[in-house]
């Protein structure tokens, strides 16, 4: 539970907002060119991470919007907030 | 076990009550870590140390140990909602659930230590012509499966649960639901409590405080892990560590399927027996229980993102709360007590994984998620089994790593019986 500031609306509750995972995880581009190892590897295997993780965020009720967030998971502290497509502000 | 020094019984008892209570022994020791062990178990929870348990007992391995970050009883196993059941519908879940409901029905005897298994039935309830349907199905599989399921009408299930509200007028009306009479609870740190005296009794180490910060790895071979209580050599390791399963995979570069998510239970100020069953609701995420000391344990959902925090989001509490007033409007002026939040590791299937894994001698057993304490005899059992003669069971062969690779994924969203 905690405060997300949307890039488009600000400052929002938590529960206005859909988590959609590991951030910058690129589609292939030959999709069809993939051994079941790297489809498994795209479509489940995942980082995980316990502390600064890079996610995927939709402002489900309200400008239903998809951005990117830094967010330290053992703490639920937020460090950047980042439009899609943008680089990560931090490292 | 029944050769155990120390055996529990009306004798001991007796015995003990002439000295107040004052002189009862340590259930298990508190040994230094040696050099080397046969096998590592890290994560003492149920599952690790009932592994660590019938990797002793059945599989005559005595020089093992049972590395622990926190305390025994100090992580899931004393978070959940204490819920057993084994009313799956694929047959590999049947399966694997049944399995460790088999073993919970001797688990006390087997323990030598009152686990309190009280098989007072799980009813999960129906509320739309959907639920009926696949609630019907769920019943004939289980049956097809040799796991006692019954249909119980409206006027049924209120006989059964009578204060449950039925009437047609609420929101989510019940429509009927089933009843698995062989299911129940059991008190959940009794179980960490008993598998620990029960392994150590064997010989088992069981090394609390400590906490592993590496797997040291000889080309595609563990060799033994770093913890805080410095280096122990072994060449055969399962990690057992529920929602911190990911952080020991980053150790040896291994990613899993999985995310860690904290989910919520909260109990009530203790009042007289009202409730002498478990409730499940599917459609409306809501179930209740009441404890011995009289306390309604109730389960909330997931928060839907990664989290390590142990404690969860108010919103989610809130939305359990709502359809838990609506069942049982008896309820509404029940004080609530204590809420807390436990992180669990959950596969895009929803099915756990008890697995070898690419890396020699390193063996995964996570992905429970939200419904792994009813597993937890069997998991060990069977988690016991595949590390002891590195293949798996055949009750956990489905249950392997490489369905995400093969695609023949357990998809059974029902690990606690309500919607995900």
């Amino acid at each position: 539970m905690f405060l997300i500031n949307c890039p488009y609306c600000g400052e929002r509750d938590q529960s206005e907002f859909t988590a959609g995972g590991e951030a910058h995880i690129v589609r292939p581009k030959q999709p069809t060119e993939l051994s079941d190892n790297q489809w498994a590897e795209f479509l489940f295997m995942r980082k995980n991470i316990k502390g600064v993780q890079f996610e995927r965020w939709n402002h489900t009720h309200g400008c239903r919007k998809w951005f990117n967030m830094v967010r330290d998971t053992s703490n639920d502290k937020i460090y950047a907030v980042y439009k899609m497509g943008e680089k990560p502000p931090i490292k | 076990m029944q050769n155990m020094k120390n055996k529990y019984s009306i004798f001991s008892l007796i015995k003990n009550a002439f000295s107040y209570h004052e002189n009862w022994q340590r259930a298990w020791r508190d040994p230094e870590p040696k050099k080397e062990y046969d096998a590592i178990i890290i994560g003492g929870g149920g599952h690790g140390l009932a592994t660590a348990f019938y990797l002793a007992k059945k599989h005559n391995m005595t020089n093992i140990a049972v590395v622990e970050k926190g305390w025994i009883g100090g992580g899931n196993t004393g978070r959940n909602t204490t819920i057993i059941r084994s009313n799956y519908l694929w047959d590999a879940s049947a399966g694997l659930y049944d399995h460790a409901l088999k073993i919970w029905e001797g688990l006390s005897q087997e323990l030598n230590y009152n686990v309190m298994f009280s098989q007072r039935g799980v009813m999960n309830l129906a509320h739309n012509l959907q639920d009926v349907r696949d609630l019907k199905r769920r019943t004939h599989a289980n049956r097809l499966n040799g796991i006692d399921a019954v249909w119980l009408n409206t006027e049924e299930v209120k006989k059964f649960c009578p204060i449950i509200n039925t009437s047609p007028d609420i929101r989510y009306p019940v429509l009927g639901g089933t009843l698995q009479k062989r299911a129940g609870t059991a008190r959940h740190d009794a179980v960490a409590w008993g598998y620990a005296r029960g392994a150590d009794a064997m010989g088992v180490d069981i090394i609390q405080n400590c906490e592993v910060k590496g797997i040291k790895r000889n080309g595609n071979r563990v060799e033994g892990i770093e913890t805080t209580r410095g280096f122990i050599k072994a060449k055969k390791i399962g990690v057992v560590a529920a929602g911190h399963s990911s952080v020991i995979a980053n150790m040896v570069d291994l990613k899993l399927p999985l995310e860690s998510k904290p989910l919520q239970a909260l109990v009530s100020e203790p009042v007289k027996p009202i409730i002498d069953t478990v409730v499940m609701s599917n459609a409306v995420h809501a179930y209740v229980s009441q404890s011995d000391k009289g306390e309604l344990v109730i389960g909330a959902g997931t928060d839907a993102y990664v989290s390590y925090t142990q404690r969860g989001s108010h919103d989610v509490v809130e939305g359990t709360l709502k359809a838990i007033l609506e069942l049982y409007p008896i309820f509404s002026r029940m004080k609530m007590l204590r809420q807390w939040g436990g992180i669990v590791d959950i596969c895009p299937d929803a099915s756990p994984i008890i697995s070898k894994t690419h890396i020699k001698g390193l063996y995964f057993n996570c992905g429970w998620g939200t419904g792994g304490f009813k597993a937890t005899p069997g998991s060990g059992d069977l988690f016991a089994h595949t590390i002891a003669n590195d293949e798996p069971h055949k009750l956990n062969a489905d249950f392997n790593i490489n369905r995400f690779v093969s695609g023949d994924l357990v998809d059974e969203h029902g690990a606690a019986a309500v919607a995900h």
